[in-house]
């Protein structure tokens, strides 16, 4: 953690919004206006986001490492499906369907793997994963099955915006959503709550020893974050109107995992800047050779974890402190 | 004998085959200066777990303010008023000094779960700790990572945290383990200035400490309670030179 | 009911090659795990790479079966020891998350490295022609290679477990699984202890992955697909020990066998349901010690 970030979380910091935050959503208005043929790559790292900022809230804030989290965002991608194929299309309603069920979910499996820890821990997580993507490879009557929902029937937003084949509503749809979580993460970082978890992560025994109830807050972190990664899995499926088996499974929760670390742990904008740079840069490099692609993440993350712990932020944080110091 | 802030009946612990804890009848009473001390492996730190609930006793009921906690949760304890620091420093070591103690002082102030409104937007919380961190003479680091704090600093932070909770009883383990003796006059001091209606009970090996600040002594030794009284008594003690002298022999 | 015993004992038969493959790549990842405290989520990565070795070993070099497994096994483990020393080394002191994004790097490298080596397409198992076909074994006929693949896997865990138990080198494993600072203390050399049982440990993942092709494909995304599998066997036996992941393969071994038989619409939901179960009942594992 820098100087920077530390100064805003805690009791002593200030949650005051300072004007570089507003960046990502300024970017997207720019894309907006004038890139619209970025909208669809731009609505899907959107989505991105907001898986990796529900990862980085209880991994990089909670401490608890896990494999998983693609089973919540799986699981909410195909109850919006399900939702829009068998009781009605309307997409705010699965939404909000999508984010409660993924959020039961959590905290149904939260409540019984929270109580373990380490490899124990990360074992139950791998099994859950696991355990959905059987349920829908295996459920083909209603998932699907290798196959996936197709031609999920999306109608327009509140009646009015239908979504368009260039993905302009699909994109505001997706700026609004994720603006929206991001508000809502961000808060939690600079609550007391927020400080609490960070104290569960830091030192497990003394949170215990000043009394906090330890496992009812992660638990509830644990509930939030798996309802805003089912939120994300809906939004994907309501804009693409496809949900397949490639939303769960291990290499979907490692992929976010690389993409949080590469913009930075436990900095709400490392979520923000770890996807942007890996799908666009994905877009571009991996289509000439994906086996080259996959050999250079795999290499960069062992550099990151050698060399560069904080992701592309900790680089800048470093060189940033390294300019002033030259200047002073 | 009412009114006692901490008390133990006939507390036992058996791992297996092996007593660590027999039969420890336990007074503290409210505003004590208390000291407990034994040889290694006597089962003082046994005994401070059992007292803090993260071990459960064998047999036995532990009375904390005259109310039975012997089946409590470690955290319901603390809200009953039973603070404690750690033997080796067991603190937030990547937050500042000033969140370290503001954690305790949430917990205590019910806050601590709130998610709404930013933790800097509660004052009363980051007043009561600055408070706390000037009391003892560490308000310029208030803003410090705690990793970044000397040792004997880091030492005092530990004492805050518990302070921080408004104990009515607090178990010191080893306040001054480990820190170099320049540092260590500053933690005796801070010792002699806590709040005179906690009862403190202080486990310490080093004997100095131990004569400056306990107005009262238990030896413990193989989980029994060799004897207890005042300093004097206890230097005086035949049998107390005999478990010491015995143990520098083999030592 | 005959033909419920036939397929009982059928099960039972394929539940044990399965599982004794399972076994021998998981043990090495049970010690090291237990003995470095390290989280290597990439050692399906040496099972896959046995594999694949043994296939050029035969393929692009001609040379028979049984040289070629234990070529690749020595190349696999010998690579190990350099992988070891260079980088995981390092990382010893790091927490879980820095372990697990360190490991998931270098399964995402061996992955690529396969499919640009070998294509994307699972490889075909070559298999001498005298472990073709069928042995009749208590009366029932079962293929032949399966007969192999559990004779030769018994009898390297007897050579393991003897010789963990009996040498000075296994006394010196479980001595430093059980306390490492100890250990260190008492003039145990636990880098090159490490290094070595790392090594041990890949190649016996070599040699399950190679033996064991006939049973779990070998394909470049295997480090991925088969990570819970090992995963599950070591946790539910339990780290650091020898006996506890052999309690796992067979639970994981016979009880998936058993389901895609009789439940293959519900495939291994069951076994994932189980082990949440144990892990839960007990976290430490079947036989690992409590924390």
């Amino acid at each position: 953690m820098t100087a920077a970030t530390a100064a805003t979380i805690g009791y002593a910091g200030s949650a005051r919004l300072r004007w570089i935050e507003l960046a990502p959503w300024l970017l997207a208005a720019a894309i907006y206006f004038f890139a619209p043929t970025y909208l669809p790559l731009g609505s899907y790292v959107l989505i991105m986001i907001l898986f990796a900022l529900s990862l980085d809230l209880i991994l990089g804030y909670g401490g608890i490492v896990t494999l998983g989290h693609s089973a919540y965002f799986g699981f909410g991608a195909y109850v919006a499906g399900v939702f829009a194929i068998r009781v009605t299309g309307d997409p705010l309603l699965g939404l909000a369907v999508a984010a409660v069920s993924a959020g039961l979910l959590g905290l149904a499996t939260g409540a019984v793997i929270l109580r373990t820890h380490g490899l124990a821990l990360l074992m139950l997580t791998l099994a859950i994963t696991s355990i959905l993507f059987e349920v829908a490879n295996k459920w083909t009557t209603v998932t699907g099955g290798t196959d996936g929902l197709h031609s999920v029937p999306i109608e327009p937003i509140l009646g009015m915006f239908r979504f368009d084949m260039f993905g302009k509503v699909a994109f505001l749809y997706c700026v609004v959503v994720v603006a929206a979580c991001w508000w809502l993460v961000r808060t939690i970082v600079h609550s007391p709550f927020g400080v609490a978890l960070a104290g569960t992560r830091e030192n497990d025994v003394r949170m215990h020893a000043i009394g906090a109830p330890v496992y009812r807050r992660r638990l509830a972190a644990y509930t939030i974050s798996t309802s805003l990664a089912g939120t994300a899995g809906a939004l994907l499926t309501q804009t693409t109107q496809f949900a397949g088996l490639s939303v769960l499974g291990v290499e979907l929760s490692g992929e976010v995992l690389v993409m949080l670390v590469l913009g930075g742990v436990r900095r709400i904008y490392g979520a923000f800047v770890g996807p942007g740079v890996y799908i666009v840069a994905k877009d571009y490099l991996a289509k000439q050779s994906p086996e080259y692609w996959y050999l250079g993440i795999g290499i960069l993350l062992i550099l990151i974890v050698m060399f560069a712990r904080g992701g592309i932020l900790g680089l800048l944080d470093r060189g940033l402190a390294r300019l002033k110091r030259v200047r002073t | 004998m009412s009114g006692l802030a901490l008390e133990t009946r006939a507390l036992c612990k058996t791992f297996g085959g092996l007593t660590v804890a027999a039969n420890i009848e336990f007074r503290l009473e409210p505003g004590a200066r208390h000291a407990l001390i034994g040889p290694n492996g006597a089962g003082k730190t046994t005994f401070v777990n059992m007292l803090t609930g993260r071990l459960a006793p064998s047999s036995g009921r532990i009375l904390l303010g005259g109310e039975d906690v012997t089946g409590l949760a470690p955290e319901a304890r603390v809200k009953r008023g039973l603070g404690r620091t750690f033997q080796i420093n067991t603190l937030f070591r990547d937050m500042s000094v000033l969140d370290n103690v503001a954690l305790g002082v949430a917990e205590r102030l019910g806050i601590a779960g709130r998610m709404w409104r930013a933790a800097s937007a509660y004052r009363e919380v980051r007043d009561e700790a600055m408070e706390l961190l000037a009391r003892l003479g560490l308000a310029d680091d208030a803003g410090v990572r705690v990793l970044d704090l000397p040792y004997g600093k880091q030492r005092l932070v530990e004492i805050l945290i518990a302070l921080g909770l408004k104990p009515k009883v607090l178990l010191l383990d080893e306040p001054a383990a480990g820190v170099p003796s320049l540092e260590s006059e500053r933690i005796l001091e801070v010792l002699d200035s806590l709040p005179g209606d906690i009862a403190i009970l202080i486990i310490e090996h080093d004997m100095d400490v131990v004569f400056r600040f306990a107005k009262r002594i238990t030896v413990l030794v193989q989980g029994e309670v060799l004897c207890e009284g005042t300093p004097s008594e206890i230097a005086a003690d035949r049998r107390v030179h005999e478990v010491y002298l015995g143990e520098r022999q083999h030592g | 009911m005959d033909a419920f015993l036939a397929s009982l004992f059928s099960i039972a038969f394929h539940g044990l090659a399965y599982g004794m493959i399972l076994y021998a790549i998981s043990v090495g990842l049970s010690v090291t795990m237990g003995l470095m405290g390290f989280v290597n989520l990439a050692h399906g990565v040496f099972a896959m790479a046995g594999g694949y070795l043994m296939y050029t070993a035969m393929d692009r070099l001609g040379l028979p079966w049984l040289p070629a497994l234990v070529v690749a096994c020595i190349v696999v483990a010998l690579a190990s020891m350099v992988l070891e020393r260079l980088l995981y080394a390092r990382l010893y002191k790091a927490g879980e998350l820095e372990q697990v994004l360190f490991t998931i790097g270098l399964i995402f490298v061996a992955v690529a490295l396969a499919r640009l080596a070998y294509g994307t397409l699972p490889l075909a198992a070559p298999l001498p022609d005298y472990m073709k076909g069928q042995t009749e074994v208590f009366g029932r006929s079962f293929p032949t290679y399966r007969v192999v693949v559990i004779a030769v896997s018994a009898v390297l865990t007897a050579i393991l477990w003897f010789g963990v138990e009996r040498t000075r080198w296994g006394a010196m494993v479980r001595a430093a699984v059980d306390n490492r600072a100890m250990a260190q203390a008492v003039g145990i050399n636990t880098g090159v202890l490490f290094t070595l049982t790392f090594a041990l440990g890949s190649g016996l993942a070599a040699f399950g992955g190679a033996l064991g092709a006939d049973l779990i494909a070998i394909t470049p995304t295997y480090p991925f697909e088969q990570l819970v599998y090992f995963l599950v066997v070591v946790a539910i036996g339990g780290l650091g020990t020898l006996r506890g992941p052999f309690l796992g393969a067979l639970f994981i071994g016979i009880g998936d066998t058993a389901c895609k038989y009789w439940v293959p619409e519900f495939g291994a939901f069951f076994i994932f349901v189980a082990t949440m179960a144990i892990l839960l009942w007990r976290p430490q594992g079947l036989l690992g010690r409590a924390q």
